[in-house]
């Protein structure tokens, strides 16, 4: 039972940065209809600035928050000067972008750091808190989590409660109308960016103490955060939490319970889950199916 | 100087030119309706007020030049606009429509109320209120389309034929509202439609559209007895 249990905490904690990024997965396609492939490598590029910064001497959490800001100011700036352009275009030259995006993303933290891994210091204390003889909760595993429930919950508050939610669902939904009711569609477009970036900055930040930073480090997590986005429905941020932690939690079982998965094959369990989502449900778990009446 | 004055409207698709030179004038709490056959340019005048497309030549509303403006702007001078195919969120409630409707405005008591006096005005919308857009009848759909067009609280309300694909009876009771609309908060209307009959019942200026220009307009009743634009845009 104890194994069940730190599997179920390592899950967890994996499960918190798959779900961040699937979160900011899910903001830009609530906001812009659009699936961003570049929005791992986004978060590893963000990952290197708070490494940058306090390499240069600031704290770690000033610089993991300054870095979240800058990464907020760089999503917007990719919206507006490489994303706007072919806005419109069909859907196919668009994931096209977001893919050179991915490869000019990964590129340019390679030129600029280099390719060599680096250690990337906790935000949270290494200790640990012992529940019982052989179940221990993490700091980094907590701290994680933490991060992961206000940042969702931030984001509900918003959606939910706020005119500026309204507004960016409804542009997701329905272009034409919104500028009908006076919204500035391009603002909004530019703040979803912003603020999937500044999410995807969070789930980097807090992957790289464990992951180690190189430019590679978000290959895998991009590929479990799709899944998550899929399996929870790519509309909903409350899936995409579910299903990013169900995931973290599923691989490490699988990887433990079942011999042949082993730790190599574990990246099979996200393919797997996309796979039986989209036969079953592929509006997502918690997804909308668009009901239209004509 | 009139509320409403179109002097001169060019506008198109591309390449292909629908509106060539488009007059007309509408004075503030007056209903205008604009009739003309499919493909005379009815829809794309409405678009091209709220700058939903390129346009060229000049609208002046209440003194102010519309014409290279962005339609948020547009629309943030209290310009409403109802688009064919009804204009509302189809994932939206009900009540999230309306809110969205009032999404320039700040003063939050009066949205509330306002919303309140949407319930009233459409007691359909009210039994319907937490249920998606999309799952309303077609009639039902076309009065959200409005109430969220009021919840503007629009000093001019354009409405791209409201009785499309409605029955007859619910087309009626539409006229009937928008009419009532009208004369209690004397929002200008301008109408384009098909129905020419229902039309004139609530109209004080007519405008007859073909292939991108006026041939006749003015006075509604005058249009409605003028026997030969009868006859050849109306069709009885």
């Amino acid at each position: 039972m104890g194994t069940f249990f730190q599997l179920l905490i390592a899950g967890i904690e994996t499960g918190s940065f798959y779900a961040l990024v699937a979160l900011a997965i899910v903001l830009i396609y609530q906001s812009t209809g659009l699936k961003n492939l570049a929005q791992g490598e986004m978060a590893m590029f963000s990952a290197y600035i708070a490494w940058q910064l306090w390499s240069w001497g600031l704290g770690i959490w000033l610089a993991a928050i300054v870095a979240i800001f800058l990464s907020f100011l760089i999503g917007m700036g990719v919206q507006r000067i490489i994303i706007r352009p072919v806005q419109g275009a069909p859907l196919l030259t668009i994931v096209i972008v977001t893919l050179g995006l991915f490869l000019g993303f990964n590129s340019l933290a390679g030129f600029i750091w280099g390719y060599l891994v680096k250690g990337f210091p906790g935000l949270f204390p290494g200790s640990a808190w012992q529940i019982t003889s052989s179940v221990r909760i993490s700091a980094a595993a907590a701290g994680g989590f933490a991060v992961l429930l206000v940042l969702a919950g931030l984001l509900f508050v918003m959606f939910r409660l706020t005119k500026i939610g309204l507004a960016m669902r409804a542009v997701a939904y329905n272009v034409e109308t919104s500028k009908l009711v006076g919204v500035k569609v391009n603002q909004v477009l530019m703040l979803g960016w912003g603020l999937a970036a500044a999410l995807g900055a969070a789930g980097g930040i807090i992957a790289a103490p464990k992951l180690f930073l190189d430019p590679f480090m978000m290959f895998g997590v991009l590929i479990y955060a799709i899944a998550a986005a899929a399996f929870g429905g790519f509309d909903s941020p409350l899936g995409a939490v579910i299903a990013g932690l169900t995931i973290g939690v599923l691989e490490n079982m699988a990887g433990f319970y079942i011999g042949f998965i082993g730790t190599d094959l574990k990246i099979i369990v996200p393919l797997i889950l996309i796979l039986v989502t989209l036969i079953f449900r592929p509006q997502g778990l918690l997804g909308h199916k668009i009901v239209v009446r004509v | 100087m009139s509320f409403l004055e179109v002097k001169n409207l060019e506008a198109g698709y591309g390449p292909v030119q629908v509106l060539r030179g488009l007059d007309f004038a509408v004075e503030e709490g007056e209903v205008a309706v604009i009739l003309g056959a499919n493909g005379a340019g009815k829809t794309t005048t409405l678009r091209a007020l709220t700058g939903m497309i390129s346009t060229k030549g000049s609208v002046l509303f209440d003194g102010e030049e519309l014409v290279g403006k962005d339609t948020d702007a547009i629309v943030r001078r209290r310009i409403a606009h109802v688009p064919q195919g009804r204009g509302t969120v189809s994932q939206f409630s009900v009540e999230d429509n309306l809110q969205l409707g009032a999404y320039i405005r700040k003063d939050k008591a009066a949205i509330a109320a306002d919303k309140e006096k949407m319930f009233v005005m459409f007691p359909r919308l009210l039994e319907r209120r937490k249920q998606a857009a999309g799952s309303l009848s077609g009639g039902e759909q076309q009065m959200l389309a409005i109430a969220r067009a009021l919840m503007l609280s629009p000093r001019l309300l354009l409405l791209d034929e409201p009785s499309l694909g409605l029955a007859p009876l619910i087309v009626r009771d539409l006229f009937n509202t928008l009419g009532e609309i009208n004369r209690e908060f004397g929002t200008t209307m301008v109408v384009v439609e098909q129905n020419a009959n229902l039309a004139f019942k609530i109209a004080q200026k007519a405008f007859v559209l073909e292939t991108g220009s006026i041939v006749a307009g003015g006075d509604a009743k005058t249009v409605e007895s003028d026997d030969s634009v009868r006859k050849a845009y109306l069709g009885y």
